[in-house]
């Protein structure tokens, strides 16, 4: 039986999401908040987003954003300042800080004593791009990763900052990237959601920072773009479990009479949500064997389980989530996105920071490596990067082996690797302290501008009107980073 | 400079506005009408170079403003000759082939369609016609519609909407059957299903207007207040956390009270806005009023370390803007905090001039402690601490009464203890006797070892929480008090009085326990009084009394290494008999290690007024007195040792005064457990300044409080602060306060308002599918002419009850929701009324249904929130911070409360919730989006909340429903979607039924697991394999689309 897919049906959902979404025309059809109907016909269908989208061939079909939540040290792991050898303790000259806000944590300090990093930096690959001796499995990939040393925000507090990475607005309401993304360009896989998000915390720093719902909420855009937030304890999408003593014959048999029941009332009401009701319990249905089948590792051979870590038997961990972030990829699932807390190192930086490093650095690099081996490197987008940068000066006291940054938003620095990017390039450059941009500076904006332009999509042209404005990701700003593009 | 694609929105938006006025009646080609037709395409095309924002403006031209003779720019050509579309310069651009003229320019992404264009031409030759935009005039009321269809009418709603069906080529639906609407009503007007008792009552009632009566008895059911409340939740963006990173608890329940009661008294809107915007401004407001004003403290509040006040200040007075706006006037501000708005004639000084009004409250920005209120707050009793409050009153009077009474007896009393009291005072005895131990024990393993003077000096270990045990003999006759003598020793760390490295102890406790071969059970008493001769600040003696053992005495022995002393008292006197022994417990649990280091024990037996740190005390005076021969002694003197006496000895007297005592002191400290809320506060004024780019820190223009030009001025007499601007909204003269909200009422109703865009009545707001309806319903709100009765009250101004059951009562909601699949197609959204509203049910309708048909709901109005089933891990997996951590459901009545009650954490909301489409409640939502998807499938089918109301609503089909199967599954259904099933569909459900009970025949343990799903217990001796099939088929009602739906 596949009734469903016939014209008139197709018109009557045009119908229905036009009354449900609030007049939007053809939402997001397939995100899974809103699939398109389908037979049990488990192959792809066409992904239904906005009409005219995507609005050029895309590079990238999907993007795997590898959130570093509480905001990395970029002069620990990737922007290197060899002369700050020499100025260890110095105040920070006024000439560099320019007398730019700082956070209350540090503003009270009497001194800001420069802090240059205790980890030694090395050239790798063949574009010779400079990583941490603490990122050994990244740096093998440097001519993967696009570096940009500039990257720049507005907020100095985490949660303004990573809301505005992930909104483009430091303030609740907006819709998430992942959410635009859906909106946009539907699903390509009917049985999972479009936006998936998953989230470990990190043992740099065991508590910190928390994350919101607001990160992966659709805003403004009809709920059913909301990340669908994978969880680490009991069913990993909510519900997805029968009840106990509820089998899958005995579900099928509600199911059928739901369907036949809510098909007779369709047949004397006509409303075509009756049968978009249908659709979605038979969607539930199949999910319900969809997502266990995505979590079952049972079939991942041993070198690849290995590749990723130790971790990576441990779930909620970031190894066992850059594992499942490929096995999304592979069942092409729009836009997923992980987040790593633990990154907030205000004190005992160097010790925190090689447990961040251990959590993410060997599970990050076989990620990508994974993807390259199924061929899904070339249309897959990965980004690793946080909400800003930390300081060159010291919060509290400085010694031999220990240090503490506070937050810096002028500049920090954010890694992009696979679908159109340019491996191999560092984009930007900072002055001496890393503190402020000497070239090619790239904010949030852009990033995101970018991050759309990959998958084909025009960031001033995707909008969507609410409350008498037409709003977009990138607010009224954004230039696409066309020089990291391949 | 904007760059946006919007030509398709442009497009779609364009459909939707005029598509029912133009496609379905081509033929006709009625005048243009420029607020519905042309404003909406100059707006979205053009105002953003050619509109209200001065920056941004271009040539010179401005097209919001619509006297045309005057509208050129620069160039000085007219851009609009009225008839003569040729010389129009506005149309020429458009048509312009040059890339240099055209409009709107090539690279703006914006651009018309011939249609579009077609009509902007058509009303140029029509004579361009214009009106202010449509939602700022001024309310006048239409004259209702008058037409001689033969179709029913109820009220004027149905005059305007037949009207304009008639022009549509159309007619309404029937009436809906009477079952049908009796669910619709009830759960549009208190949220939960009828009852089938209440459903009968409807049904039999041969009454005409049964109905109406039926509507009267809602409106007057507690559960409206908690329906409508619900909604305003949402717009006032209630929670019990505070948002941001910590997202700890706040306590703002008593606001949330407030709002329930309101509309179950029908508080009419004006004084409901009042209340909220300014209550604590109104001259000799009570406090309930200032409660109310809880409304603007609900915004969110930051407590991020190492965050700038100031900024989060300044966000928390624009959120205040912006969501009183967003509410009152269906404007939105926000783009104004950074430049003038790109459509709507406010400009950012105007902004900064609403904001003065919000600007003036003694805060901080931020979050003043973990997880508390922050000020200002205000503190309520709750309706029980206002019973036990008015209750005290009363037993005070009557305990003075009877002390008063007692004390009639003192010449007796003092006569019978005055040989007594005499001979005390000539053996003048050792007020404090030493306790000789026989016994003295470390609980924890610390070595104590008696000293010369009889301390005890601890030594060895020193356990991180050690208590003491002291045992020795009592003499007979009375004990009163106990005294501490803490000293300081060589020994001891710091050469000071406590085991702690700096040479502190912290005491939190002190017990004694009286035994005697004489006593059935040892005698416990407690202390009530404690003093020290010195208390370390924050660790007051008093705390040793206390129930909280994190606090306790200390000595402050780092800074201070001397003899300390401490006393403890009883109430009265306690009778000691013979062979008895004393046993104290020194208990240190406050912090580890902080015990005492040397120490001894001594007890008294003086009446506890009598004795203190250093001895026995008698007054002087009173001594002189009772020397004197009573003979001799004056009144004065008499009343004076009577005074004594009564204050001093245990008797009948002192009982009586200690009772009026303890009640005093209770309604003393009653206050002290009020629940407090936060609330509005005019502190002293704060300059105003108008921020560049929306920056706290770059200030501008200094302002004042003021309105925005193009709405009307303060009422005559309004204060210029909050209170004046709260009148202002609700003045009669006000254009958008009533469209706002009868258009809100009307989509609660209908699903949409009659101006779709219901969170926004500017400029780019859609415009009215029946704007005359719309000014008829704001007028009729604000001047109620129809609707004469509520419940035989008549309806007053501004009468929310009343403007609901005008709506419900209509012929227009009475209508069937049944239509043809023609008419689905041509009007999806209903937009003309040709048939009744249905839509999926707001998400916590849902579940309080649910609840409701399984009997497991819990009516109780108000009350601090509850913790219903989550899943677990939802709050723990993405925060470590704040107190709204580690979850677990409340035991019993918590689990099934009204889901206005579920405790909301903003950052984590109750998740079956956002699936339902709920929003955060981070920020001011007036509009949900309605969705349809497969995760709340997943909800309804598995969560534990509707499996488990699944069940209790088998067992009531078993219970209820009679004897046959058939019975019992008519009355299930019947339950849950008002109406008795077809034959085919009992059919589906028994043969699905049956299967059911074949499965679980064969597998009864499979049956055992699903009926002990929940807290919620099975009947005992209940037959599990049939209540298992039953729970499936209840399953399966809850998610019927009839059952999610009200029709």
């Amino acid at each position: 039986m596949n009734p469903l897919l016939t014209l008139q049906d197709q018109l009557n959902r045009r119908i229905f999401l036009n009354r449900s979404a609030g007049g939007l025309g053809l939402a997001a059809l397939a995100s899974l908040m809103g699939s398109p109907v389908r037979g049990e016909s488990p192959t792809k269908s066409i992904p239904i987003g906005q009409p005219g989208l995507p609005h050029f061939t895309p590079k990238a079909k999907r993007v795997i954003y590898l959130f570093q939540s509480g905001a990395p040290s970029q002069m620990d792991l990737f922007d290197p300042k060899p002369k700050l050898a020499d100025r260890r303790g110095e105040d920070l000259p006024d000439s560099i800080r320019q007398g730019q806000r700082l956070t209350t944590m540090t503003s009270g300090q009497a001194k800001f004593p420069v802090a240059p990093s205790m980890f030694k930096f090395q050239q790798h690959g063949n574009s010779g791009m400079w990583f941490s001796e603490i990122m050994p499995h990244m740096s093998q990939l440097a001519d993967d990763w696009c570096q940009i040393r500039t990257l720049n925000t507005e907020a100095i507090n985490h949660d303004p900052a990573i809301t505005f990475a992930q909104t483009g607005s430091q303030l609740a309401g907006r819709p998430s990237i992942g959410s635009w993304m859906g909106y946009g360009l539907g699903s390509e896989n009917q049985d999972l959601p479009a936006y998936v998000v998953l989230t470990s915390f990190g043992s740099g720093r065991p508590d910190d920072q928390p994350l919101y719902d607001r990160l992966w909420s659709a805003g403004f855009l009809p709920s059913r773009h909301q990340g669908v937030k994978f969880r680490n304890k009991g069913d990993a999408v909510l519900y997805l479990s029968d009840p106990p003593g509820v089998d899958r014959d005995a579900r099928r048999g509600t199911l059928d009479r739901l369907k036949a029941l809510n098909g007779l009332r369709h047949q004397q009401l006509h409303d075509p949500e009756i049968q978009t009701r249908i659709a979605q319990y038979e969607m539930a249905f199949r999910m319900q064997s969809s997502v266990p089948d995505l979590l079952n590792l049972a079939n991942e051979p041993k070198h690849v389980l290995e590749s990723y870590g130790p971790d990576v038997t441990r779930p909620g961990s970031y190894a066992a989530n850059c594992l499942l972030a490929r096995r999304l990829a592979e069942r092409d699932v729009r836009f997923v996105q992980l987040f790593h807390m633990g990154w907030d190192h205000h004190g005992g930086l160097p010790n925190a920071i090689r447990g961040q490093c251990k959590d993410t650095d060997q599970a990050t690099a076989a990620l990508i490596n994974d993807l390259k081996q199924r061929d899904l490197f070339k249309d897959t987008l990965i980004v690793w990067g946080g909400e800003f940068g930390r300081t060159v000066y010291s919060q509290g006291n400085l010694s031999e082996t220990d240090y503490g940054r506070d937050h810096h938003p002028r500049c920090f620095t954010i890694l992009l690797a696979g679908a159109g990017i340019k491996g191999g390039t560092v984009w930007g450059e900072t002055d001496d302290y890393c503190y402020n941009i000497v070239r090619d500076g790239v904010h949030v904006h852009d990033l995101n501008a970018t991050i759309m332009h990959l998958l084909g999509i025009d960031h001033t042209r995707l909008t969507y009107r609410f409350q008498g404005r037409d709003f977009r990701l990138t607010d009224i700003h954004g230039d696409v980073v066309r020089g990291i593009l391949a | 400079m904007f760059r946006r694609a919007i030509c398709r929105t442009l497009f779609v938006s364009f459909l939707a506005l005029t598509g029912f006025f133009y496609c379905q009646t081509a033929w006709a080609a009625p005048p243009v009408n420029f607020n519905r037709d042309i404003r909406p395409l100059l707006s979205d095309t053009c105002f953003q170079c050619h509109g209200p924002d001065e920056q941004q403006r271009k040539g010179g031209l401005r097209l919001d403003r619509t006297e045309w003779s005057q509208v050129k720019g620069d160039s000085g050509a007219l851009a609009v000759v009225p008839q003569k579309p040729e010389e129009s310069e506005l149309l020429l651009r458009l048509i312009s082939s040059d890339p240099s003229e055209q409009m709107p320019p090539p690279n703006s992404g914006k651009s018309l369609t011939k249609p579009q264009i077609e009509l902007i031409r058509r009303w140029i030759a029509e004579g361009a016609g214009t009106t202010g935009h449509w939602a700022f005039t001024p309310l006048v009321r239409p004259a209702v519609p008058n037409h001689s269809a033969s179709v029913a009418i109820h009220n004027p709603i149905d005059q305007f909407v037949v009207d304009r069906l008639l022009r549509e080529g159309l007619k309404p639906a029937r009436r809906a059957d009477l079952a049908t609407l009796v669910r619709r009503v009830s759960l549009d007007l208190t949220g939960l299903p009828p009852t089938p008792e209440e459903m009968d009552a409807v049904l039999f009632n041969a009454s005409p207007n049964a109905y109406e009566k039926f509507v009267d008895r809602l409106l007057d059911s507690p559960r409206y207040g908690e329906h409508m409340a619900q909604a305003w939740l949402d717009i006032a963006r209630y929670a019990d956390s505070n948002g941001f990173q910590i997202d700890s608890s706040r306590q703002m329940w008593p606001w949330r009270e407030w709002v329930i009661n309101a509309y179950n008294r029908n508080l009419p809107f004006d004084q409901f806005t009042i209340d909220q915007l300014a209550g604590d401004l109104i001259p000799n407001a009570k406090p309930d009023q200032i409660v109310a004003t809880g409304f603007n403290r609900n915004h969110r509040l930051n407590g991020e370390g190492g965050l700038i006040a100031e900024e989060w200040r300044v966000e928390t007075v624009i959120d205040r803007v912006e969501t009183t706006g967003l509410t009152w006037l269906g404007l939105t501000f926000n783009c104004c905090r950074c430049h003038d708005h790109k459509y709507d004639p406010v400009t950012q000084k105007e902004f900064y001039r609403l904001f003065a009004f919000f600007n003036n409250v003694p805060e901080s920005g931020t979050l003043q402690g973990e997880s508390r209120n922050t000020d200002p707050v205000l503190s309520v009793p709750t309706a029980e601490q206002q019973t036990r409050l008015d209750a005290l009153a009363g037993e005070i009077q009557a305990a003075e009464k009877r002390a008063e009474e007692a004390a009639k007896e003192l010449p007796a009393l003092v006569t019978a203890w005055e040989p007594d009291f005499r001979k005390q005072l000539t053996e003048s005895p050792e007020a404090w006797r030493l306790l000789e131990p026989t016994g003295v024990k470390s609980l924890g393993g610390a070595t104590l070892t008696r000293q010369p003077d009889a301390t005890w000096l601890a030594s060895g270990t020193n356990p991180a929480r050690d208590t003491y045990e002291v045992t020795g003999p009592l003499k007979p006759g009375l004990l009163s008090g106990l005294l501490l003598d803490a000293l300081p020793d060589a020994s001891l760390p710091a050469q000071s009085v406590g085991r702690y490295p700096n040479g502190n102890y912290v005491l939190s406790r002190v017990e004694i326990e009286i035994a005697s071969p004489k006593l059935a059970a040892p005698l416990k008493p407690k202390f009530t009084k404690a003093v020290a001769d010195y208390s370390q600040n924050g660790w007051d003696i008093g705390n040793v009394l206390g129930t909280d053992r994190a606090r306790g005495w200390a000595p402050d022995g780092p800074t201070k290494k001397e003899p300390r002393k401490a006393m403890f008292l009883l109430e009265a006197a306690v009778e000691i008999p013979a062979d008895a022994t004393l046993t104290v417990r020194l208990y240190h649990e406050a912090i580890d290690q902080h015990n005492i280091g040397r120490f001894r024990l001594s007890t008294t037996s003086l009446p506890p007024a009598s004795v203190t740190l250093e001895g026995a005390k008698y007054p002087e005076a009173i001594r002189a007195i009772v020397e004197l021969e009573p003979t001799k002694r004056n009144a004065e003197q008499k009343a004076e040792l009577e005074k004594y006496f009564r204050a001093t000895v245990d008797s009948p007297v002192r009982r009586a005064d200690s009772q009026v005592a303890s009640l005093k002191q209770e309604l003393q400290e009653l206050p002290k457990s009020f629940p407090n809320v936060m609330v509005m506060k005019e502190g002293p004024p704060r300059e105003t300044k108008v921020l560049i780019r929306g920056q706290y820190d770059k200030p501008g223009e200094v302002v004042t409080a003021g309105l925005p030009a193009v709405l009307p001025t303060l009422p005559e007499g309004a204060p210029l602060n909050r209170l004046g601007l709260a009148q202002w909204m609700v003045s009669k003269s006000h254009p958008l306060t009533a469209r706002v909200w009868v258009n809100r009422a009307w989509e609660r109703f209908f699903g949409t308002g009659l101006v779709k865009s219901s969170e926004n009545f500017g400029s780019q707001a859609d415009f009215p599918s029946h704007p005359e309806l719309l000014d008829w319903l704001a007028s009729e709100f604000m001047q109620p002419t129809v609707v004469r009765f509520v419940n035989l009250d008549r309806a007053r101004p501004w009468d929310m009850k009343a403007f609901h059951k005008l709506i419900v009562t209509s012929a227009t909601y009475r209508q069937e929701s049944t239509a043809d699949a023609s008419l689905f197609e041509r009007d999806p959204e209903n937009r003309l009324l040709a048939r009744g509203p249905r839509f999926r049910l707001p998400a916590e309708t849902l579940r309080d249904q649910a609840l409701a048909v399984s009997g497991l709901l819990q009516e109780k109005v108000g009350g601090p929130s509850v913790r219903p089933y989550m899943p677990d891990g939802v709050w723990d997996e993405t925060s470590r911070y704040g107190d709204l951590l580690n979850y677990r459901p409340d035991p019993q009545t918590g689990l099934y409360r009204r889901t206005l009650y579920t405790i909301w954490k903003r950052t984590a909301a109750p998740p079956s919730m956002l699936l339902f489409d709920a929003p955060s409640r981070e920020v001011c939502t007036v509009r949900r989006s309605r969705t349809n998807t497969p995760l709340q499938a997943l909800s309804l089918l598995n969560e534990i909340t509707y499996v488990e109301a699944a069940r209790k609503l088998a067992e009531r089909m078993l219970r209820e429903g009679g004897a046959t199967t058939a019975d019992r599954l008519k009355y299930g259904f019947r339950l849950t979607t008002g109406r008795p099933p077809s034959p085919e569909e009992l059919e589906i459900l028994s043969s699905g039924l049956e299967a059911d009970h074949d499965r679980y025949a064969k597998n009864p343990d499979q049956a055992q697991k699903l009926v002990s799903f929940g807290e919620s217990k099975p009947p005992a001796g209940i037959d599990v394999v049939d209540l298992a099939a039953w729970t499936l088929t209840a399953n399966t009602l809850l998610n019927l689309d009839e059952v999610t739906t009200r029709e």
